[in-house]
């Protein structure tokens, strides 16, 4: 099969999760191709976010979370005490479900990350990874004109948009996006869709998504997960025309979820 | 209940609740309002004195200067004997115990004002300059109105004779009134036309000053810490019920804090702004936190998460986004906290600042008074001038504090950013 032609980018081993005394995850096991994009869908409150957030260790943030298990990244453990989580964030961009631009002007908001790693040390250097974030995140022409508009004053599509780009800033590896098209509308999701396709020529994107229909069409590989387990992973294809397991197929028929 | 009852009830106790809500914010701006009439019309009169013009005569002789009469000599010469003599002049007195009663309806402080004109003019010696003086108390409330004079002469605090010289002033258009710049410019006094609140206003600015300087950097730093730092376990839960707690801790208390360890056992200078600062800023400090954390809180998760997820550490997103988001609310919360302190006095009864101070002070570490502990001395005084000068400084406190909650609420309008 072509899905094992593909080097692996990303690997959980035995990943459990617990908040408090609450387990999110149970037992994860999941390989993330690299240059493709790989969904993962399910029910909500069944921990594919609580997953996506432990690739950039975003958990580290919530006190009460916990990891444990292993995920290795070009097969380098990211839950191990000597990583540090900048660097790991470099690497490894993210977006969320609601676009969350800073309050501040679009430049800026791409500006922020190459300045803090320290990635641009001209000024025309800067407006050069500014344009071609703007550019790979198809919002360029739209922005153009009024970099020092607030980013905020975007509509929701535009400011998805420059959330992507602001993770391409840092010319990251992998980007994690957590249902990136729940707050936008048909057209926007439309253009979202098509830019992920885009990206994946460079970039390994996980996203999650309620809409099977976007899991579809934008992402190579499915991973189902249920209860906090992964039920099913395999080809997006054979997930949905063919999955192996009863539960699979009773959720992406709409049965239940 | 039909359908109809049911809707018409509902109706009605809507405009019930409306009802209710107009009449209870009507009741407060009546209070407000009467509080506020109340005090501009006991207060108003005291930003005017009512002064007497006397043609006083230059009579050098009456100085007290031994040799050549220069600039010098006449900035120390006495001018007592010559203003004295002037001010006789405008009414015939029968004996010694009139003269005195001619005096005294001036100023005690007629001798430097005469001084402060004819000092500064040698070539009008042996002319006569009209100099308009301030008047004492007694006369200013008689001429503003506020001592009636149908009273029998022994209920009066003005004598027959007294009445008559003031008529025959008013015949020959000698009493005026200009504006009292005394209030503004002078510290306190035993005489009401003499009072003013100039030591009390720098008193409260210094004091203010030192409270800002020491609370508002703490109060940001810990409030920035725990509420982004600190781990959330039983230690800080303690600490944030502490602080809250302390909030509410009646302001007395902390004067008897700054008495007992200030002044005691630290030795601080009593009655000074410094140790009013520190007392009030220790009072100031959880009354700035617990709204500096709130408006840390209100700052949205997302905005964390997006500079985090682009690979700022924990101290970049800090203080990169969410301080600078959270300081329009952290700034309003200061504002509204010194307010506080500004107006407060109990305290600083305690530490000592209830004493009477003359003098302007200088620096942080002189006897001075504040605004609100000048209100409460000068309403126990029995004087009338003392009510008006009472309710003026009301009336500038209150201006005071009305500019700060403005300030305030600016700050938080124009720097709020908009998120959706």
């Amino acid at each position: 099969m072509e899905l094992e032609n593909k080097k692996i980018k990303i690997q959980a081993k035995n990943l459990n999760v617990y908040y408090g005394a609450k387990q999110a995850l149970f037992n994860i096991n999941l390989e993330i191709n690299q240059k493709e994009v790989t969904a993962l869908i399910g029910p909500s409150g069944c921990g594919k976010s609580t997953f996506i957030r432990c690739i950039n260790r975003m958990n580290d943030v919530i006190d009460i979370c916990k990891v444990d298990g292993s995920i290795e990244i070009d097969g380098s453990e990211i839950n191990d005490k000597k990583v540090d989580v900048v660097m790991l964030r470099e690497k490894i961009g993210m977006v969320f479900q609601k676009p969350n631009p800073f309050p501040k002007s679009i430049y800026d908001n791409i500006a922020y990350g190459p300045i803090i790693h320290g990635l641009a040390e001209e000024k025309n250097q800067m407006d050069n990874i500014v344009e071609t974030s703007l550019k790979k995140a198809a919002l360029w022409d739209e922005v153009k004109d009024r970099l020092d508009e607030p980013g905020t004053s975007l509509s929701g599509g535009q400011q998805q948009r420059l959330c992507i780009a602001r993770a391409l800033s840092v010319s990251p590896e992998v980007i994690l996006m957590d249902e990136p098209c729940s707050a936008l509308d048909p057209i926007a999701t439309a253009k979202i869709e098509e830019l992920i396709d885009e990206l994946k020529k460079s970039y390994t994107i996980v996203i999650v998504t309620h809409s099977m229909a976007q899991a579809v069409r934008v992402s190579q590989k499915t991973g189902f997960f249920h209860m906090g387990k992964i039920i099913e992973v395999d080809s997006t294809d054979k997930i949905f025309k063919n999955p192996s397991n009863k539960m699979t197929q009773d959720y992406i028929t709409g049965r239940f979820g | 209940m039909t359908k109809e009852e049911r809707l018409k009830k509902r109706y009605n106790s809507e405009k019930r609740f409306k009802f209710y809500g107009i009449l209870s914010v009507s009741l407060a701006m009546i209070f407000v309002l009467v509080l506020i009439q109340n005090i501009v019309s006991k207060g108003s009169s005291a930003f005017s004195r009512t002064t007497i013009e006397v043609d006083i005569i230059y009579n050098a002789n009456l100085l007290e200067i031994e040799g050549p009469i220069t600039k010098e000599a006449l900035n120390n010469a006495e001018f007592y004997d010559l203003s004295v003599e002037s001010i006789l002049k405008i009414f015939p007195s029968q004996n010694a115990k009139e003269e005195r009663q001619v005096l005294r309806l001036f100023s005690p402080d007629f001798e430097y004002e005469v001084k402060r004109v004819l000092s500064k003019k040698p070539n009008k010696i042996n002319d006569i300059v009209p100099i308009r003086l301030t008047a004492s108390d007694d006369v200013d409330q008689l001429n503003k109105g506020n001592f009636p004079r149908d009273l029998p002469e022994d209920r009066r605090r003005v004598s027959n004779f007294q009445l008559n010289i003031y008529d025959n002033l008013v015949e020959q258009d000698k009493i005026g009134k200009k504006f009292n710049d005394y209030f503004f410019t002078k510290g306190d006094s035993r005489d009401p036309e003499l009072a003013g609140i100039g030591g009390s206003l720098m008193g409260s600015f210094f004091t203010i000053v030192i409270c800002l300087i020491l609370s508002f950097p703490i109060a940001i730093m810990a409030s920035i810490y725990l509420e982004e730092f600190a781990p959330k376990n039983k230690i800080t839960d303690f600490i944030e019920i502490n602080i809250n707690n302390l909030a509410a801790v009646p302001s007395i208390v902390y004067g008897l804090l700054g008495l007992g360890i200030l002044l005691s056992v630290m030795e601080f200078p009593r009655s000074t702004p410094l140790v009013a600062g520190i007392t009030l800023s220790l009072m100031t400090l959880p009354r700035i936190i617990i709204p500096c954390r709130a408006s840390l809180k209100a700052v949205p998760p997302s905005i964390r998460e997006a500079a985090l997820s682009v690979g700022a550490s924990k101290f970049q997103t800090v203080f990169h986004h969410v301080v600078p988001l959270a300081m329009p609310g952290t700034l309003s919360g200061t504002i509204i906290g010194l307010a506080q302190a500004l107006g407060e006095t109990a305290p600083l009864i305690l530490i000592g600042m209830v004493a009477f101070v003359v003098d302007i002070p200088g620096t942080p570490v002189d006897p001075s008074a504040s605004l609100p502990v000048q209100v409460f001395l000068w309403s126990e005084q029995a004087e009338r001038g003392f009510v008006e000068k009472t309710s003026a400084t009301i009336m500038m406190l209150l201006g005071f504090l009305i500019v700060m909650n403005f300030i305030a609420v600016y700050l938080r309008q124009k720097f709020e950013k908009k998120w959706n």
